[in-house]
């Protein structure tokens, strides 16, 4: 294996910088130009990730480094050279490249998909079975899928597979567009961990598209905000960008998002919930209601014997002598503590109520979760702080 | 001028058919006159009226079933498979299985014809109908359109490109297939070029001509008919999907 | 009305170089005078007959189609580097389709004169449509992202088209070459016409006797049945990857 460490992955691979140079395109009878003069320098063996909204130029900054499309002004370097100055064939054959509807070659085996590179850069057969062998294994994907064709494999393997076809030739750059889009939500994580346990591995520089700044945050040493009309709003590491956004538009574009985000890892348990004025059965109303102007939530709770929610008091329960068994206003949604906040506040929304009574594992009551909570606790620092980039996290 | 003595002949043939088409000349075999505007009319009139009754007999036959059987999506087998096997049906076997099993004449041809007229039709329909947007179906029943009008009112505009290009298909085979009928006695323009004897070289390459123009008339005539059916919508968005 | 017929029905035959009524010359069984349904006894005897014609018609359907492929995957090629050709070509084949192949044969005598050539010339042209729609259509109908795939990974245009392109367009290459093929099948019944003899003489030099209708007439049909499963034999094996059972 050694003889043939040129591609192998075993040695240290040398991944160049991309350095873009003023980049500018225009495409002919657009008033403004698809990217507008890019400046920007990856370094070697790091993920850049190229986010923004439709429209910002991100998979035109992408596509312009192998020749994809045109540059109109300013040069993209590849190491030292610049790509303008090389074929368009030779550079693309130097690059990998993944889209995001992965394009594997449906009348192709897997084996021969992944060969493809290598066979059009003239290898031996030997030597294109060998590196195929070693990209399965790498990729992790069972050798006696080998032979199988695209159609017979799931959405994640295809994945797999495109990733080793890009592979193939060992280039020292990677284009991946979107590389999971079309990975369905549940396999994408998992996707992502095994990238980033491979780049661990081969040390590639990457430039990698996405509009989903969640995947960016994830997956880039360095983020690229583009903006419409192809602008660079910022440049800088994940950790930075969260910190210290450059403007509005990037802290609109990162803050709103990841803050939410931050739901989906809460449960109700991690936040301090308000107390209503709880009034048992039976109880004269005018000890509810004497609770109410000092209490946080302006609604009476009623509860039974064992401390169950069974409804809110109405106006017109109030007017009553004493505290009905079945209150004018059903207690629904009714939260419990183990909920996802994200599921917790869109059960809110959906109920078109601003309250809910929050119970523990027996179905007691431990407090009410309110919208209004919900929206401080997204507007507080905690919820902006926290987060890790990726470079600081373990990998896989 | 050796090389020019081709197109030289070439052209001369061909004054000469339209030399034969234009004026009225002593037959081959004597004492009769054939040729000329007046026999060229008579001979495409009757190509017209066997082919139209054809046609028609078709479209009566070909339509309902077709459109039917593509509503309810039942019978693909049988759909996909008659226009296939209508494809191999060879022309001259029709016409002769016509003269040796049940007789010749007009009322016979048509029904000949019919044998490759239907099934292009039939075919067409059923995939046409079959294939119209499921999208679109789905919101007719969705606003309560009866399963009559979702069929008069969705599948069958929307269908109107591909039935055309079927009828289009059963017209050419039909106007050809006219051409060899006055094998079982029904004189259209084919007479010119099968009766040698009687009309001459002349006469069967103006017998060629005609035919020729007639075909290619007939489905200019029906390409415009497609396009006049043709709603506007549908064709927008094929124009812009091909752009 | 019926002598005009008869006469026309008469002054045909010498046109199809036959002796007349062969029936009369060979056959003096009841079922053969009656002209019944089938006679098995005569078929048995006369199936020799059939074979010739058979072989040639199917020669020059071989020859007509190939000439057709060839010529339709040109055009096709063509208006695939050059859409602009496309609508041209579209009309071209078009108006070769249109025209009927009795009368193009007429139309060729002058110029081609009597023989196989002529035949081969009409039944490829009018293969021509059917075919080059089909390419056309197979070669738009690959996937973009295929195609995409193959150019970021530094495909020329050569490469794409003969790795990628042509193989994804097979299914539908094929698919218009079994059209094309059944159709010029039952055309080429016509062919005597233009003096390349086949089956089609054979049922025109006796018109009423119903056994060789039936014979001549099943026979052409069988062999449109058997080219087309030929074909699409040829695709199974071509396309191996649509056989394989979607996961």
């Amino acid at each position: 294996m050694s003889a043939e460490a040129p591609d192998s992955l075993d040695g240290p691979v040398e991944a160049p910088s991309v350095a873009f140079r003023r980049v500018t395109k225009r495409y002919p009878g657009a008033d403004e130009p698809a990217l507008a003069e890019l400046e920007l320098e990856v370094p070697g063996g790091e993920i850049c990730v190229f986010v923004g909204p439709s429209g910002s130029g991100k998979t035109t900054a992408m596509r312009m480094v192998n020749r994809m499309v045109e540059i109109t002004e300013g040069d993209i370097l590849v190491g030292s050279t610049s790509v303008r100055q090389r074929s368009p064939a030779q550079l693309r054959r130097e690059m990998g490249y993944v889209i995001q509807q992965i394009g594997l070659f449906p009348h192709r085996t897997v084996a021969d998909n992944i060969a493809t590179v290598p066979r059009l850069l003239g290898w031996d057969r030997k030597r294109v079975e060998a590196r195929v062998e070693e990209l399965l294994e790498l990729v992790r994907i069972d050798p006696a899928l080998r032979d199988r064709y695209p159609a017979q494999l799931s959405g994640g393997q295809q994945q797999r597979v495109g990733v080793a076809r890009a592979l193939a030739a060992n280039p020292g750059v990677m284009l991946m567009d979107e590389p999971f889009g079309a990975v369905d939500p549940s396999n994408r994580e998992r996707l992502q961990n095994e990238f980033l346990r491979l780049q661990a591995e081969v040390r590639k520089t990457i430039l990698f598209v996405t509009h989903d700044i969640d995947e960016a945050i994830k997956m880039g040493d360095r983020i690229a905000i583009l903006r419409e009309g192809g602008r660079l709003a910022q440049y800088a590491t994940p950790a930075e960008l969260l910190m210290a956004p450059a403007d509005d538009f990037v802290e609109d574009f990162v803050g709103a998002d990841r803050a939410l985000k931050r739901l989906a890892l809460m449960r109700v348990s991690d936040i301090d919930l308000w107390e209503a004025p709880l009034a048992h059965v039976g109880q004269a109303t005018s000890e509810a209601r004497a609770k109410l102007p000092e209490a946080e939530v302006p609604y009476v709770l009623v509860i039974d014997a064992e401390r169950r929610p069974l409804g809110w008091l109405s106006d017109d329960d109030l007017l009553a002598e004493t505290v009905p068994a079945k209150p004018g206003t059903s207690p629904d949604p009714v939260l419990e503590l183990d909920d996802v906040m994200r599921d917790a506040l869109s059960d809110l929304l959906q109920a078109e109520t601003r309250y809910a009574p929050v119970v523990d594992s027996e179905g007691l009551i431990a407090g009410v979760l309110s919208v209004e909570i919900i929206s401080e606790f997204l507007t507080s620092p905690e919820a902006l702080t926290e987060e890790r980039p990726a470079a600081e996290r373990p990998l896989g | 001028m050796i090389e020019l003595s081709l197109p030289i002949a070439f052209l001369h043939s061909f004054t000469g058919a339209f030399d034969f088409i234009l004026h009225q000349r002593e037959a081959q075999t004597r004492f009769v006159q054939v040729g000329g505007l007046g026999q060229v009319w008579e001979l495409t009139r009757t190509h017209l009226e066997v082919s139209g009754l054809a046609l028609a007999g078709s479209l009566a036959l070909a339509l309902p079933v077709g459109a039917a059987l593509g509503h309810r999506g039942r019978g693909e087998m049988f759909a996909i498979g008659l226009g296939n096997a209508g494809r191999a049906v060879p022309e001259l076997a029709v016409i002769a299985f016509l003269v040796a099993f049940i007789g010749i004449g007009l009322r016979n041809v048509v029904l000949a014809l019919m044998v490759l007229g239907i099934p292009p039709i039939l075919t067409n329909t059923f995939v046409a109908v079959k294939q119209v947007d499921r999208d679109a179906v789905g919101a007719a029943r969705g606003i309560g359109m009866r399963e009559t009008q979702i069929l008069t009112r969705i599948q069958l505009p929307l269908a109107v490109p591909t039935i055309m290009s079927g009828v289009r298909t059963a017209a050419i085979n039909i106007v050809a297939t006219a051409t060899i009928a006055p094998l079982a006695g029904v004189l259209t323009l084919g007479d010119f070029i099968l009766s040698r004897n009687v009309y001459g070289d002349q006469g069967v390459l103006a017998g060629a001509i005609l035919v020729a123009l007639l075909a290619l008339i007939v489905e200019l005539s029906l390409a415009g008919v497609q396009w006049l059916l043709t709603p506007r919508g549908l064709a927008l968005q094929r124009e812009r999907a091909a752009a | 009305m019926i002598p005009v017929i008869a006469a026309t029905v008469k002054v045909m035959l010498p046109l199809a170089q036959l002796p007349s009524n062969f029936v009369h010359h060979h056959s003096t069984t009841t079922c053969v005078a009656e002209n019944r349904f089938f006679c098995a006894d005569w078929a048995a005897h006369n199936f020799d007959r059939y074979v010739d014609p058979a072989l040639k018609q199917a020669l020059l359907v071989s020859v007509s189609v190939a000439v057709g492929f060839t010529v339709a995957m040109g055009l096709a090629l063509l208006s695939h580097r050059q859409p602009k050709l496309a609508p041209t070509f579209t009309g071209l084949t078009g108006v070769l389709y249109t025209v009927p192949s009795v009368a193009f044969f007429f139309l060729l005598l002058p110029i081609t004169g009597f023989g196989t050539d002529t035949a081969v010339i009409a039944l490829s042209a009018y293969t021509l449509q059917i075919i080059y729609r089909n390419i056309v259509a197979g070669l738009a109908n690959v996937p973009e992202e295929a195609k995409d795939a193959g150019r970021g990974m530094g495909m020329s245009q050569r490469d794409l088209l003969w790795r990628v392109e042509l193989p994804l367009a097979v299914p539908e290459i094929v698919a218009g070459l079994r059209v094309a093929t059944v159709s010029t099948v039952a055309l080429a019944t016509l062919a005597f016409f233009a003096g390349a003899g086949g089956l089609g003489q054979q049922i025109y030099s006796d018109l009423t006797f119903k056994t060789n209708i039936i014979i001549a007439g099943g026979l052409a049909m069988l062999m449109a049945i058997l080219f087309d499963l030929v074909l699409l034999v040829i695709q199974r094996l071509a396309t191996p990857w649509l056989r394989a059972g979607a996961s």
